[in-house]
């Protein structure tokens, strides 16, 4: 796959080969201590062994630069302004970049001390350099501005994307926004070698006020920054000015580092630093010739000075770790104001109450804080860039730049929240403000760059996708909503509607707006400050006419500031009504007064209502649900009102009376289910801790009580009424857990489905519901304040259209167990057991609504998602929980010429599980643009495909599948014709798509190929009918998995590039393209499509990974139907445990994971998702290219 | 004017295209009543609000849903007519629309024909523009098919026996009486609109309310 690094530098290889070029760090959490001033890191390398092949680079070392100065003077360039900053070197913090090529991705540890590895990189320059510490050489590189703290704010980590460039980092790219322009520069040839991604890992220092400690030498905290090496000079000062032509852009890397706890440890250092890496992998051809002297690297670096100054820059940010990436759930980590935890996030402390207590300490966050381009937190390290594609067009090697500027990976860090780091110097941010109001351009012109989509083989960045940057200013930008939990997919927004006609593109909001958070700030006051007019609240995009009175940004009106606003509890100071929360952080909670109330709020109120017939007692799953619910019954979300109720239905319906008193729990069974009724109302729905006794005997007994049942009818319909009419009163959760067709009663059912049809290409039938009376019971309940979560368990058709009804318009969630047995499918048990703990344990909000403003000019016209549309902006959500996304689909009423900003709000209200009213906040702004060329510049593809895949599902209800089918074709001949048309200039016969579209094409040929859309291989109804309603509710990060499944090769993994989570190291291979050309039978590949993963275990894999790994002895002895990794006490299985359950950690639900095999049974669903092979039934990914080109000449 | 079969289906499309503009006129005032929600955003919020609301929006589409097929046999009673009575130009104004509403009517989503106005998805801008629209675009054609049959009935193909004169005389004549029925009809419609325009805290309070009460005991009799 490599090739050999072209000519100018060693073979690229060669870096790879030689341990010194590879700058690793592993990230670590700073240690937390808020000690006063001092905050000492430690690097370590992850990378001593580096078997790695791919990793390169040498010369990208800033040090290569062979700066006849000292090396500490080498790096001190790194900060080209860093003369501003250098001076104060114990602020100084030294980031390290991380240069790797390797896939892994390399994390810094901060710990006192640089760690050794970082000798290694910089091996070459030593050589120039000598009698300087390595360290200090990095350590001089770490002096980014960026990197110095501030002492008053509590540090944010930041994390830098690393650009990979395969050239060179791109100087700029120090500075976590602006620095990381990816130049559109041509490659040079030398560039291709390197294909390098450096990325910043910068971990907040902790919440200490303590100033970053400079390296203890001196040369590292040597202000010498003014000086660049001569050679370094002029390409330094271009990266600054961020208008570097020769830097190839930088590949993003969007590593999200996992939020560290603060507890973490840091790791001592691993292995040898000097360890050289393992020879480079068979792959690479080049890599055993290449192991060039470090010397000669030096020479390389000398030649490409320029370059590794650029490195310099970018390379080292300190992270502040302070942030817990945590998840889920917990209220906990929400309502911490512990300063640790403020610091991760913007300046403000979570709690607002907190800031009351005066812990709070004010920095001008605005000055201070640097638009931080990547979100520390995120669990993502960086991947190299150019690991699998030595060969790659020019244009490839840009296609990852657009994502740079992306504050937050949307890897599959779950929890990260929005971050902002902090720099010590305000000089320094606002120089970087400048370079960042130039890279805009840059910037710009990488999005749009044309990528021949037919030339460019290897499309697919090694790392994940980030959403692209808009034009926005970097105050505004750094202001701005996490794109996890709000997201546009046009990052630019058209003036008019003719003019987002003429781009074809689709213009929608992606939502998530109940993500689990673990930095919030929470308001408590007695006015919550709201337009008089629009009703719109306070947020940072106002503007403040003077003291006294603000400007909504929605709909421009003028309102007076509330006496009680002007005081600033976090800094108890009058009279700044800017510093207030509410104006600093783009996403707030406020706990409501009582004006946002009629009646108390809702107690929690769970209903668990089991199908017990025949069938579902065959299955096994009621034992497993109430073991279930007996683990985790004290962790249901609740106050001391919480009440809980039990159901049970087969031909008839059981009540269960748990009244408090009773010596065992009472069933009462209600036949007559024309007329159901409900025998005692008061004593079936009980107060949780009254009857705990009571409820917990009814757990254990429950499963034994049907064992021996011969009813085989169900009558769902009858028990959801008589479920409904327990609820109607107060409102709350329904859990129905359903094993087959409904045969009686009410709702009945008929098999749809005709198996015959499974696979036909001719047209699915029956995706609608076969009766309203599902939809007519979700209604009643939404009009109740009760959700409906459906849990279907079952080999059979169950027409899941007709019954999912019941969630959808309840705002309840669905959950599908395909083929459930307890004894023969034990993968769908442990799922079903991990899925039920989740959903049992997660957060909850009661009654709420969601209310999605936008300014003027713009209108929401069509909501997707699990929930009733209650008035034309208002969703009416029965529960809302923390797994479920929106998408919304606007158009642009009237022309937005006179504004250069538009805003979005999206305001959820809720009764939380204490019984608290609360709103929660989120407000996104984004630029207005008025050229085609903008808008294209700004498309953010993930977004646009997931909003198009809503409205798929949607057309395809409405109409059919091949509508949809076809509709989703168009949008991409559509989107490519208009830009062929408007903004490229090129020939007919080349199909070009901007950069930033650059994977349109593939996303939606996964699409169709995706189980909800496809035709032609045996798709069952209810999963297709499912896989829709996923569609529709999965937030971005999900749903794009389940597009476009991840595909890594693990039977190499090496802690290079490893990110530190915890405690753990978790390598980072870099994703391949799903194609079965990536895979080898030597190798062991892991697909993870979200729900589901995949482990392919080629015929002739790697023997010691099967038995290290896996635990059998031969690819032969392996069983057919494997579904566990084994935790072996070997590095390799380690490594693939910890990177598999990092996997698994980063989504809420469990993955399963199934071991394939060549002749195993889940060989074909591997198969059907690598996307870009063609099937019999479906086109591969050229032929679809093809066939776009086709209907564009048409 | 003789009175032919032709005169008599004129006479009855008559009568029966102003029960179709009530129906669209109807319609309107619905869909305005579905968009608009006078309440304060906070008020909106409240769950209790909710279920009241929600009920409004349910027997909205209730009622809408009870008027379709009225409504659509009754267009296709005139098409019936028209065919039997050989009006073919008539008929041939008329074709569009009923395939029209027969496309609508067999093309809902689901498989029980329940959801053409589904009270979960009515709620979306874009499915309440359209369906305005479409109520505004039926009104108008109405209206005008009503001063169409109007014309016909007073000076058309059954007329023919008579001289020329008499049908030129005729036609003033059939302006003039149509004038009552027009102005009426004219009148509502504006009013309406006004109304409409004034948040209808006319129409739809005090109208509507009766309007469905008025339904819901036809519909409540017949069900019995």
């Amino acid at each position: 796959m490599q090739q050999p690094l072209s000519t100018g530098h060693g073979a690229p290889l060669q870096n790879s080969s030689s341990a010194p070029e590879h700058h690793q760090q592993v990230p670590n959490k700073a240690p937390l201590a808020p000690t006063a001033g001092q905050y000492d890191f430690t690097y370590y390398q992850n990378d001593y062994q580096a078997p790695v092949h791919n990793i390169i680079r040498p010369s990208l070392c800033p040090t290569s630069s062979g700066s006849p100065q000292g090396p500490g003077q080498i790096y001190t360039t790194l900060p080209l302004g860093p003369s501003l900053i250098a001076p104060q070197g114990p602020n100084l913090i030294a980031a390290r970049p991380q240069l790797d090529h390797i896939p892994q991705q390399a994390g810094y540890v901060p710990s006192g001390g640089y760690y050794p590895g970082q000798v290694s990189y910089n091996v070459p320059f030593q050589s120039t350099t000598q009698g300087v510490y390595p360290h200090s050489t990095t350590s001089v590189n770490n002096a980014h501005p960026g990197f110095s703290y501030h002492h008053a704010m509590p540090v944010s980590s930041t994390q830098y994307s690393v650009p990979l460039t395969s050239q060179t980092l791109h100087p700029a790219s120090s500075q976590p926004l602006v620095g990381v322009l990816p130049s559109r520069v041509k490659p040079l040839p030398e560039t291709r070698q390197r294909h390098t991604q450096a990325s910043f890992q910068p971990y907040p220092a902790g919440n200490t006020g303590a100033a970053w400690q400079p390296l203890p030498e001196a040369s590292v905290t040597t202000p010498t920054s003014p000086i660049v090496n001569p050679t370094v000079t002029s390409s330094s000062a271009n990266s600054q000015t961020s208008t570097v032509p020769p830097l190839l852009m930088p590949h993003h890397v969007n590593q999200s580092y996992l939020p560290d706890r603060p507890n973490v440890a840091t790791l001592p250092a691993v292995g040898a630093p000097h360890a050289r890496r393992p020879p480079p992998s068979a792959h690479q051809p080049v890599s055993a010739s290449a192991s060039p002297a470090p010397a000669s690297e030096a020479q390389e670096g000398m030649h490409y000075g320029y370059v590794a100054n650029n490195q310099v820059n970018s390379a080292p940010s300190p992270l502040s770790s302070t942030s817990d990436d945590e998840d889920d759930d917990d209220e906990a980590g929400v309502d911490t104001s512990s300063s640790s935890s403020s610091s991760t996030n913007t300046s403000l402390p979570n709690n607002y109450d907190a800031l009351e207590g005066g812990s709070y300490q004010d920095s001008s966050s605005s000055a201070t804080t640097v638009p931080a381009p990547s979100d520390p937190r995120s669990s993502m390290s960086t991947k190299p860039f150019g690991y699998a594609y030595p060969t790659l067009q020019p244009a490839y090697q840009n296609v990852a730049s657009p994502s740079h500027s992306v504050r937050q990976p949307t890897g599959p860090g779950y929890s990260p929240g929005p971050q902002q780091f902090t720099r010590p110097f305000s000089s320094v941010n606002q120089l970087s403000s400048a370079m960042e109001g130039l890279t805009f351009q840059n910037r710009q012109a990488e999005a749009l760059k044309q990528v021949s989509l037919l030339q460019e083989r290897n499309i697919l960045p090694p790392v994940p996708i980030q959403s692209p940057q808009s034009n926005l200013s970097p105050e505004l930008q750094k202001l701005n909503c996490s794109p996890d939990l709000f997201r546009c997919t046009l990052m630019n927004i058209p003036q008019t509607q003719a003019l987002l006609n003429k781009a074809k593109l689709p213009l929608g909001l992606l939502l998530h707006p109940f993500r689990d958070l673990t930095h919030l700030p929470v308001i408590t006051s007695s006015t919550i400050v709201r337009c008089r007019s629009c009703r719109t609240y306070i947020n940072p995009f106002v503007s403040f006419l003077d003291q006294r009175r603000w400007k909504c940004n929605l709909c421009y009106r003028v309102n007076d500031v509330p006496e009680e606003f002007m005081y600033n509890p976090l800094t108890r100071s009058y009279g700044e009504p800017h510093k207030r929360p509410e104006v600093q952080t783009a996403t707030v909670e406020f706990i409501a007064s009582s004006d946002y109330m009629l009646r108390p709020p809702q107690p929690a109120v769970y209903l668990f209502v089991f199908d017990v017939s025949h069938n579902a007692v065959e299955s096994g799953y009621l034992n497993i649900c109430c073991q279930s619910l007996l683990e985790n019954f004290d962790k249901l979300p609740g106050d001391s009102r919480t009440r809980i109720g039990f159901i049970s239905f087969d031909s008839t319906v059981h009540f269960f009376n748990l009244q408090e008193g009773l010596s065992q729990p009472q069933m009462l069974i209600v036949s007559d289910i024309e007329d159901i009724f409900i025998p005692t109302p008061d004593s079936l729905l009980v107060n949780l801790h009254e009857s705990k006794e009571l409820v917990k005997d009814l757990l254990k007994v429950l499963p034994t009580m049907f064992t021996s049942t011969r009813e085989t009818h169900s009558a769902l319909g009858p028990a959801l009424q008589a479920a409904f009419k327990l609820m109607s009163a107060t409102g709350g959760r329904i859990s129905v857990f359903q094993t087959q067709l409904p045969s009686v009663g009410v709702g009945h059912l008929l098999s749809r489905e005709d198996p015959n049809q499974r696979s036909t290409t001719k047209g699915v039938h029956h995706l609608g519901p076969a009766t309203d009376f599902y939809k007519k019971l979700a209604l009643d309940c939404s009009g109740q304040q009760v959700a409906v979560d459906l849990f279907l368990l079952s080999g059979q058709y169950t027409d899941m259209a007709s019954l999912a009804c019941m969630s959808k318009y309840s705002a309840g969630s669905i959950f599908y167990y395909p083929s459930f047995h307890h004894i023969h499918n034990p993968a769908q048990v442990e799922k079903f057991q991990k899925d039920l703990k989740r959903y049992l344990i997660r957060k909850i909000g009661f009654e709420a609504v969601m209310r999605i403003r936008c300014t003027k000019g713009l209108s929401i016209h069509t909501f997707h998602g699990n929930f009733f549309v209650r008035s034309t902006d208002l969703l009416s959500l029965a529960n809302i929980n923390p797994d479920s996304g929106f998408a919304v689909q606007m158009s642009i009423e009237e022309s937005l010429v006179d504004t250069s900003i538009v805003c979005f709000q999206a305001a959820l209200l809720y009764t939380s599980s204490k019984g608290e009213r609360r709103i929660r906040v989120h407000t996104l702004c984004l630029p207005v643009v008025n050229s085609v060329a903008d808008i294209y510049a700004g498309a953010d593809v993930q977004a646009i495909t997931c909003l198009l895949a809503t409205m798929a599902v949607d057309r395809s209800v409405s109409s059919s599948l091949s509508d949809a089918r076809d509709a989703l074709i168009n949008a991409v001949v559509d989107s490519f014709t208009a830009y062929r048309s408007t903004v490229s200039n090129l020939q007919q016969s080349v199909l070009v798509a901007p950069n930033s579209l650059r994977l349109f094409a593939l996303y939606i040929l996964a699409l169709l190929k995706q189980q909800a859309f496809r035709t032609g291989t045996s798709t069952r109804l209810d999963e297709r009918v499912f896989a829709m309603c996923e569609i529709k509710t999965q937030p971005l990060v999900h749903l794009m998995l389940m597009i476009h499944p991840n595909l890594y090769r693990i039977d190499n993994l090496t802690d290079e590039a490893s990110i530190i989570v915890g405690d753990k190291m978790i390598p980072q291979p870099p994703i391949l393209q799903l194609s079965a050309e990536k895979l080898s039978k030597e190798g062991a590949f892991l697909m993870d499509c979200g729900s589901v993963m995949y482990l392919w275990i080629g015929k002739n894999c790697n023997s010691s990974f099967i038995s290290e790994v896996l635990g059998f002895s031969n690819y032969a002895s392996m069983p057919q139907n494997m579904t566990q990794l084994p935790e072996l006490n070997t590095t390799l299985s380690q490594r693939t445990n910890s990177f598999v359950s990092w996997l698994r950690d980063s989504r809420p639900f469990l993955s399963i994971i199934y071991v394939v095999k060549d002749d195993g049974p889940f060989k074909a669903n591997f198969l059907q998702k690598l996307v870009e092979d063609r099937t019999e039934s479906a086109l591969s990914y050229y032929e679809f290219l093809l066939h776009i080109q086709q209907q564009i000449s048409k | 004017m003789a009175f032919t079969f032709a005169a008599f289906c004129y006479m009855l499309s008559l009568v029966l295209c102003s029960s179709l503009i009530c129906f669209a006129i109807w319609n309107i005032i619905a869909f305005d009543e579905l968009r608009t929600d006078l309440r304060s955003p906070i008020d909106q919020c409240n769950p209790l609000h909710a279920r009241e609301r929600l009920r409004n929006i349910e027997r909205i589409c209730f009622l809408l849903r009870r008027l379709v097929l009225p409504e659509y046999s009754i267009h296709g009673l005139f098409c019936i007519m028209f065919l039997c009575a050989q009006e073919w130009l008539t008929l041939g104004l008329n074709i569009p629309l009923l395939f029209y509403n027969l496309w609508r009517y067999f093309h809902s989503p689901t498989d029980n024909n329940e959801l053409m106005y589904d009270p979960a998805t009515v709620m979306n801008d874009e499915t309440l523009n359209y369906c305005q629209k479409e109520a505004w675009c039926k009104m108008s054609f109405y209206l005008m098919s009503f001063f169409y049959y109007l014309y016909w009935l007073m000076c058309g193909p059954q007329a023919c026996e008579q001289t020329v004169g008499e049908t030129r005389t005729s036609l003033p004549l059939s302006i003039s009486i149509a004038h009552a029925p027009l102005a009426t009809v004219v009148t509502v419609s504006w009013i309406s609109r006004f109304l409409g325009s004034f948040r209808q805290t006319y129409l739809s309070d005090l109208v509507l309310p009766e309007l469905i009460f008025y339904i819901e005991i036809c519909s409540d009799s017949e069900s019995k």
